[in-house]
């Protein structure tokens, strides 16, 4: 800590900080553009100029850019001198002199941080009474808008997108008043991050794009904060809805897991809950009409669900639904809704987090390593906020140089410019390039046995064990990985269920525990298909897969599960066919819904409350965003509760079931110990009072449904959580886990967000939200056998069929926005030059797979890089579904 | 009069090759440190010297170096010359590099010596194809000759030198904007500190030195330190280029010894001026410094007195105002060249100074009003020192405050009259 003077008034501030972040910190409204508090300092934009005094005599003082000054001992500072202040607004009116006047239309009015900047310094009248530059925009994709003649240059863009990021399609052209934010020509901007441009940027050159398709202002939003449902690791976002539609994804802080960015599959991936594809009304197949009435249905499920039940549950629904299942199923008759082999490798993740060995680290933990091991992950599409941590923990790690000439962290162009191309240890084994390879260290591109392999030598290496190895490559590698991570004192091990290889996963654990016994504490984390599946997992059941093939079977419960996408339609049908009647509850239809006896609609994230459990363990919440004017969307585990009520013959009744769930989740099944603690309870209160959904601001509540009756009708209730669907309600900051959106007087932008930490930049008032459930107690040792690494050999002809994770494609939900699927690939399948060579085909051709019975067409991929005697085909991408891979094909090239 | 950076220059013929600047006494200097002193020597007797940076901040160049760590084990580092001179109504380096390039590079082997470096680079001007050429053949020559690459006449010590030339930005004037283009990014300054001595190109410790800065070292190896100072008859060491353009009979570029008095400098070098004008003010080291007008003719030209008089020394290259050229007009122009050579880094300077640019051709046009000087005031005010990232605002503003201080009547006259009195 230091003593600084502010105006002359005593302050103790963190050292180490610069004075901007000082004052933000203290909560002193001070402006500023080009400094963002993850991206560090520049001194670009000149807008947090304070007046810097000698000492406590000295009356004149000098002008200084706040951001760039470092937080010192009896340091004289003033705010609110009139020359720091008359040059804040000046920097305003230079701003001004080029920025159109379209507030009252741009995109970024009222939630703009130039607008909040500019009544912050007082600048009022312009005095710059000659033409304004004018620019061309772009076209930049289906994500993101341009509109350059707003830009005020502050350059936050491209060192986000450039720097932060690691995009190379973005940049800053020209020079002088001329300076140009954008594109070498028209295009997709490919980054995965490209959304968070929206939201780094402090005005409205870069908006949302889905957004303006139904665009709302935020002041005009009901919002809630909620979870992002697309990948295991569990971002946590804000959604807001008009009119019953879901506007806008936007990054919720949490400074434990996403911070301030989330991905664009997780951004612009929400559109699946305005799908036309929604089921709107409970379906009862062969009756007329097949709509039918909540009486009708009970009524009906009366005689079905006195029967046998069995209930198949789901990776993405919530952990209430899912247990409600299972309440209603019983215990011996609730299965996972995952594949056997996904549950084998999801079942053997969760026993090496139980084992209590190795620390799982957060997001931020992960920016914090410095050596980083991946094992059969391709990060950027399989959980690509977790690829832009290791971003940052390369660069963090390097910049750590920069101490040694005194370079304080903030200070990020110096840093940059002092470490250049300098990385911290990254190792990368996979079996084609990915997105992070340019950032590697060490890059192999292995078959996923030899990425296995290769994982044993090293933790054989480690331990000093004789390695009874045939492979020479493989051995020499080995060492070198060896010696380089004995340096390290934070290694972390990623490695995850991408490749469906369940020796990748033991392999990566055993490098942890040789590491441990090393004295290091290791980090060691997994990546999981879906945003619930570590809390599946954690249910104790079986695979679907493995439901006893009896004729005695009545009824099968689906929840929120398309089994034909994940064993294929002739298994799919084998199943619905083994049974009487089989309920399917989804939020949209699918090939499972047509075959479904009974189709229910329920919520999808936006409509309901629940909680879900990401890669690393952490118990989450997300909050019900919006009340469905259709009464028949509602929570799974709701109807799961009334259905458990017509079959125990009791009436139903319309508690406040969630809390319940949890308690009772946790009291049956003692691992989940915490869950209950995630969130406040739904009677949690501040001062009396609920946390509004909506602003101040929201408007036309009165006029909202004036055409349906001019009177307002009474706002919806939420009796399952402590948020009200109003505007009416407590002002201040809630609880971490309960924040709607940020917004401080004065700050209408996402900026507001430093009202709500600690410290600038650092966690949450009150914490970070979210519950890790691996507490880190030792249970078991972990040591895997590899003996494994002598057998499996395929057979001349024969190819393993891997699957390759797309950000763009391979997740059902965001599948359905119409901006994701212009960056869904086409079907491909990608094979090794040397097979290419021996198939007699070249790039573009088609490829005829054989694999599991079924036949595919397929554009080849020529892979100068992949090994031989692999395949490797989109994951789950629209027309390649079921596969159930990884699996043994077989190649032909048709034209011979 | 002695003229050492000059001497081996002469209009008739065309630049010493190695062979003939060896016969005239070259490279004695590389001979005399590389093989009898310490690096720590050298920067010794170049402090000493007083020799301050020619590029016009007049910074004590041994004292520059000596912020250079010394390690023990051999450390990337970097010399390199700056002579990307592109300051207006400055063109003294260019003298010196088509004039005597090995001069130049007798410089920089002894400097990069000084501070250890290995690697050497001469970033020059875009447009100064000649100098390029020249240079370019000088290097090779001295590479032929063992003055370059490795193992120095046999001293161990080695020096690669590569000639970069520039895209023509005058923002790469600014020593760490050159590294930055250098290094193949955009023009745009770094925030100091850090400092280039400590964190300059490609991260390394990094020494940038104006052409004409180098060209005088040599000559401190050779004759003493003593002996520089005894060229000046001001109060700062070592003689001068000094220049004038303008309307005078005329201009030129001469090596005189520092201190020169200004009037002395016009009326007997430049042969005073032209018929029919007569003298208003100059700026006395380019673009970016302030003007000078009668009173100030007796000031000698060195740093101290001309800083006293409330201009700078700047590159010592000095534009002459006549009283048949508008105030006006003369400063538009030079804010004009200043907006356009912002390199749109920081606020003030990319979006202030296009502003004042405009409100000049607006008085300059006859469209102005009494509130435009009051805005101008602002700018030369607000774009001081320190306010922006680096010094390019700042110097564009010095001939404008300056320009308001002495010639206020003139701008005044213009927006009275709505026109151009010299119109």
């Amino acid at each position: 800590m230091a003593k600084i003077y502010i105006d002359k008034k005593p302050f103790e501030v963190a050292a180490g900080k610069n004075l901007l972040e000082a004052c933000l910190t203290l909560g002193i409204n001070l402006p500023y553009f080009c400094w963002h508090p993850a991206m560090g300092s520049v001194g670009a934009c000149r807008q947090c100029a304070v007046k810097l005094f000698k000492d406590d005599q000295d009356d004149k003082g000098r002008l200084v850019m706040s951001c760039m000054e470092s937080v010192k001992d009896d340091l004289y500072l003033s705010v609110m001198d009139p020359q720091a202040k008359a040059f804040r607004a000046q920097i305003i009116e230079w701003l001004m002199t080029n920025h159109p006047h379209d507030c009252a239309v741009c995109d970024e009015g009222g939630s703009c941080h130039l607008q909040d900047m500019t009544v912050m310094t007082g600048h009022t009248y312009r005095r710059f009474n000659y033409q304004k530059r004018t620019y061309k925009n772009q076209y930049l994709g289906p994500f993101i808008n341009h509109e350059m003649n707003r830009c005020i240059q502050c350059y936050r863009c491209v060192r986000f997108y450039k720097d932060y990021a690691g995009g190379d399609d973005l940049d800053v052209f020209a020079a002088h008043d001329d300076i140009y934010f954008g594109r070498a020509q028209d295009g997709i901007l490919e980054n995965e991050f490209s959304g968070n441009l929206a939201e780094v940027c402090p005005t409205g050159v870069f908006t949302d794009k889905t957004l303006k398709q139904h665009y709302t202002r935020k002041w005009d939003m009901t919002m809630a904060p909620s979870i992002c449902q697309h990948c295991s690791v569990g971002c946590n976002i804000i959604a807001g809805e008009r009119y019953g539609e879901l506007r806008q994804i936007t990054s919720r802080y949490n400074g434990d897991v996403n911070g301030y960015f989330i991905c664009d599959r997780g951004r612009f991936g929400y559109e699946f809950v305005n799908s036309i594809n929604r089921i709107q009304v409970p379906l009862i197949r062969g009756k007329v009409p097949e709509a039918s009435k909540k009486t009708e249905l009970y009524d009906h499920l009366q005689n079905i669900l006195t029967g046998k039940l069995i209930g198949i549950g789901s990776p993405r629904a919530s952990l209430e639904s899912n247990f409600a299942l299972r309440k209603l199923v019983g215990k011996e008759n609730f299965y996972q809704g995952v594949s056997k082999s996904q549950a084998k490798l999801t079942g053997v993740i969760l026993d090496i987090y139980n084992s209590g060995q190795f620390h799982i680290p957060s997001v931020k933990d992960i920016e914090e390593s410095d050596f980083i091991l991946i094992l059969g992950e391709d990060l950027t599409n399989s959980a690509p906020r977790l690829a832009l941590a290791v971003r940052q923990a390369v660069i963090k790690t390097a910049m750590e140089e920069g101490k040694s000439i005194h370079l304080p962290d903030w200070h990020s162009a110096a840093l940059r410019e002092y470490i250049q191309e300098d990385k911290g240890e990254l190792q990368i084994f996979y079996p084609i390039k990915t997105k992070l390879d340019g950032i590697a260290s060490t890059i192999e591109y292995l078959s996923p046995d030899d990425i296995a392999r290769l994982g044993f030598y090293i933790a054989a290496n480690l331990k000093g064990e004789t390695v009874q190895a045939d492979n020479q490559k493989l051995t020499e590698i080995s060492k070198d990985i060896c010696e380089l991570v004995k340096k390290a004192k934070k290694p972390l091990i990623i490695s995850g269920c991408s490749l469906g290889n369940e020796n990748i996963i033991k392999a990566a654990a055993n490098i942890a525990s040789s590491l441990k016994s090393k004295t290091v504490n290791p980090r060691l984390c997994f990546v999981v298909p879906e945003c619930n599946s570590i809390g599946m997992a954690m249910m104790e059941a079986k695979s679907f897969e493995e439901i006893s093939d009896d004729n005695s079977l009545d009824t099968l419960l689906i929840l929120e599960n398309d089994l034909e996408r994940i064993s294929g339609k002739n298994d799919s049908d084998k199943l619905y066919s083994s049974f009487k009647n089989v309920i399917a509850i989804d939020p949209l239809h699918h090939s499972g819904t047509q075959k479904a006896s009974v189709v229910i609609p329920c919520g999808t994230f936006a409509e309901a409350d629940g909680t879900i459990i990401n890669y690393e363990g952490r118990a989450q919440n997300f909050l019900q965003v919006f009340m469905p004017k259709n009464e028949f969307i509602r929570e799974s585990w709701r109807w799961l509760d009334d259905f458990r009520q017509i079959k125990e013959g009791t009436s139903i009744d319309e508690l406040n079931e969630k809390d319940n769930l949890l308690e009772e989740l946790v009291s049956e099944m003692p691992q989940f110990k915490g869950v209950e603690n995630s969130s406040p309870d739904s009677d949690f209160r501040i001062e009396g009072q609920k946390i509004p959904r909506e602003p101040h601001r929201y408007s036309g509540r009165t006029a909202i449904q004036a055409n349906i009756d001019v009177s307002e009708p009474k706002p919806p209730e939420d009796i399952d959580t402590p948020l009200s669907f109003t505007m009416e309600g407590y002002k201040g900051i809630p609880p971490s886990p309960l924040i709607p959106f940020f917004w401080s007087p004065g700050w209408n932008s996402v900026q507001s967000i430093n009202k709500y930490q600690i410290e600038v930049g650092g966690a949450l008032h009150g914490g970070n939200p979210g519950k890790r459930l691996f507490n880190g107690i030792q249970s078991h040792e972990i040591k895997y056998d590899s003996s494994f690494l002598e057998t499996h050999k395929l057979k001349e002809d024969e190819f393993e069929i891997i699957p390759l994770p797309h950000i763009f494609g391979s997740e059902e939900l965001s599948n359905y926005s119409e901006a994701i699927q212009q960056r869904i690939p086409d079907p491909y399948i990608a094979i090794s030059k040397m097979d290419a060579e021996q198939l007699n085909i070249s790039e573009g051709e088609n490829l005829s797979l054989q694999v599991n019975e079924s036949q595919y067409q397929l554009k080849t991929i020529v892979k100068d890089e992949m090994p031989a005697g692999i395949a490797g085909i989109p994951l789950n991408i629209p027309g390649l579904q079921g596969l159930k891979l990884p699996a043994t094909g077989t190649l032909k090239n048709e034209k011979q | 009069m002695e003229r050492p950076l000059t001497q081996n220059i002469s209009a008739d013929r065309p630049p010493f090759n190695l062979k003939d600047y060896v016969a005239h006494g070259g490279y004695r200097s590389v001979e005399k440190a590389l093989k009898s002193m310490t690096p720590q020597e050298i920067t010794k007797t170049v402090q000493d010297s007083d020799l301050k940076g020619r590029g016009g901040a007049g910074f004590n160049t041994g004292m520059k170096w000596s912020f250079v760590q010394m390690t023990e084990t051999p450390q990337d580092k970097y010399l390199v010359a700056n002579a990307d001179e592109m300051e207006p109504g400055t063109f003294k380096d260019r003298l010196l590099l088509e004039g005597d390039p090995h001069q130049l590079i007798e410089g920089m082997i002894v400097s990069a010596f000084a501070i250890q470096a290995n690697k050497s680079y001469v970033f020059l001007r875009w447009a100064y194809k000649k100098a390029a050429r020249i240079i370019k053949q000088a290097i090779d020559e001295a590479y032929e000759a063992g003055y370059l690459g490795k193992n120095i006449l046999g001293t161990g010590y080695d020096l690669e030198m590569y000639l970069h030339t520039g895209v023509g930005r005058y923002m790469c004037g600014e020593e760490t904007a050159l590294l930055n283009a250098l290094e193949g990014k955009r023009a745009t300054p770094r925030a100091k500190p850090p400092f280039p001595q400590i964190s300059g190109l490609f991260g390394k410790p990094t020494i940038v030195n104006n052409v004409e800065t180098l060209c005088n070292v040599p000559h401190i190896i050779n004759n003493g330190s003593d002996w520089f100072k005894s060229l000046s008859i001001g109060s700062d060491s070592g003689t001068k280029l000094y220049g004038i353009s303008g309307h005078v009979n005329k201009p030129g570029i001469w090596e005189l010894p520092m201190g020169t008095p200004i009037r002395e400098l016009i009326d007997k070098h430049a042969g005073g001026m032209k018929n029919g004008y007569r003298f208003r003010g100059l700026l006395p080291g380019g673009a970016s410094t302030d003007f000078l007008v009668e009173e100030h003719l007796d000031v000698a030209m060195d740093y101290k007195s001309i800083a006293l008089a409330g201009s700078r020394m700047g590159t010592g290259t000095m534009i002459i105002l006549d009283d048949k050229t508008c105030p006006v007009g003369f400063v538009h122009n030079l804010e004009h060249f200043f907006a356009q050579e912002s390199c749109g880094w920081c606020t003030p300077c990319r979006e202030g100074l296009p502003w004042t640019e405009k409100i000049l051709l607006s008085i300059e046009s006859g469209n102005g009003r009494s509130e435009d000087l009051d805005l101008l005031e602002m700018h030369a005010d607000f774009l001081g020192p320190g306010n922006t990232f680096c010094a390019l605002a700042p110097g564009a503003m010095e001939p404008l405050q300056s320009g308001l201080k002495y010639f206020r009547e003139d701008f005044e006259k213009h927006i009275e009259l709505k026109k151009c009195p010299w119109r």
